[in-house]
């Protein structure tokens, strides 16, 4: 028997009635644990223009796994606790008004080795990688920032899976 | 949060799942991608996912019409169905969470601009887990249509939005529900994005005699297919 997944649809502009509740049960379970990384950062439009209704989740992999989940302010910006657990990156789905189906990419952290076998970075053209990279902040050694740029220039690198 | 045994993920059918860039519905001009989609087999960060069969979701979560001292106005439905993979097998422990309008069509947002009044005995909010033959059931009211802005007159058919995690990332969905016979459905482009008209019918909710209870609630029903196969065949 096979049978056809359910489409999926917008998420809308007002999905936090939905999903807030959940946002901040992990968020608060988040700033207990000693060792959470900060990710910080916007999600533009095609006009370079703020989103203020974007959902972003973000999730480690692993024997536990990590997950966090926030949605952007008026001013498209959107900030998260995870715990890192030295992974090299977030896979990242992302909601909104606007899109019928969620958003595919990733995250991840700047510097590292690791970073140039990755077989998913290997798959980007090398001048759009860096849209995939958030930058540290300085002076805060468990900060990052990353923009989402849904179109444009620097358009963030989504995939197809 | 557990890691789930990792599912199969094979690549949705052509024309099963929304395009992204869909002009009729406007607000996906500027927020579409505009290069190509980087096509990826599924790695382990896309076949894993968060599980959440212990969050703590109460038993009260599911009834949308019991979270305020008074009863919300209108049409009381049981809302209920099963979530299954793509062989038909149960998802068990899947996360689901529900928000919609009210009876009038109004959220309880405030960027809500809809001139229908709130209700104060109504959230709009939901959630359950499905349990181990995949199954849920929600207590809420019907959901009323309201106007939007994408075209003149344009009017959201009536619709309650579902959240779900299932076993693996890629099984994550956001949907609607609608609900049977509702005219507007024609007329909608967020529904009709969807280009296969069999998979745009799984979007409609079956009206359920089973789950109708008498003197009380009209029953809908709404089953859900999230993408991956179990790794252990199936026995059909």
């Amino acid at each position: 028997m096979s049978e056809i997944p359910t489409p999926s649809q917008t998420a809308g502009p007002f999905f936090s009635i939905g999903l807030e509740r959940m946002c901040e049960e992990i968020a608060a379970a988040a700033r207990s644990e000693v060792g959470a990384v900060t990710v910080r950062g916007r999600v533009l439009d095609g006009d370079g223009a703020a989103v203020p209704d974007a959902l972003l989740e973000a999730w480690i992999p692993g024997e536990a796994g990590e997950f966090a989940r926030a949605a952007t302010n008026e001013k498209g910006e959107f900030a998260f606790l995870i715990m890192r657990r030295g992974a090299s990156h977030l896979a990242m789905v992302i909601f909104m008004r606007g899109l019928l189906r969620h958003l595919v990419t990733r995250m991840y952290f700047p510097g590292g080795a690791p970073n140039e076998n990755d077989e998913v970075l290997r798959l980007v053209p090398e001048e759009r990688r860096g849209t995939l990279f958030a930058v540290a902040v300085p002076g805060q050694p468990d900060a990052f920032e990353w923009t989402v740029r849904l179109q444009g220039e620097n358009e963030t690198v989504f995939f197809d899976v | 949060m557990k890691r789930a045994e990792l599912p199969i993920f094979e690549r949705v059918p052509e024309g099963t799942q929304p395009p992204y860039l869909y002009p009729d519905y406007r607000s996906s001009v500027k927020r579409a991608p505009t290069r190509p989609l980087i096509s990826l087999q599924p790695t382990f960060s896309e076949r894993s996912g968060p599980v959440f069969g212990h969050a703590p979701v109460a038993e009260t979560d599911s009834d949308l019409t019991a979270q305020h001292s008074g009863a919300p106005i209108g049409e009381r439905i049981v809302v209920s169905g099963r979530v299954l993979d793509e062989d038909g097998r149960p998802v068990r422990g899947a996360l689901i969470e529900v928000w919609q309008a009210n009876a009038a069509g109004r959220y309880r947002h405030k960027n809500d601009q809809h001139a229908a009044p709130l209700d104060a005995n109504f959230t709009g909010w939901g959630r359950a887990l499905s349990d181990a033959e995949g199954r849920y059931k929600f207590l809420t009211i019907k959901p009323g249509a309201y106007p939007w802005a994408n075209h003149h007159n344009a009017w959201r058919p009536a619709h309650i939005h579902f959240s779900l995690f299932g076993s693996g990332l890629l099984s994550r969905l956001v949907t609607q529900m609608y609900f049977p016979g509702d005219p507007l459905l024609a007329f909608d482009p967020i529904y009709n994005g969807v280009p296969d008209e069999g998979a745009r019918r799984r979007l409609i909710s079956l009206f359920d005699w089973e789950h109708t209870t008498p003197d009380h609630a009209l029953g809908y029903r709404f089953d859900i297919v999230l993408r991956g196969r179990n790794a252990t065949p199936a026995e059909k």
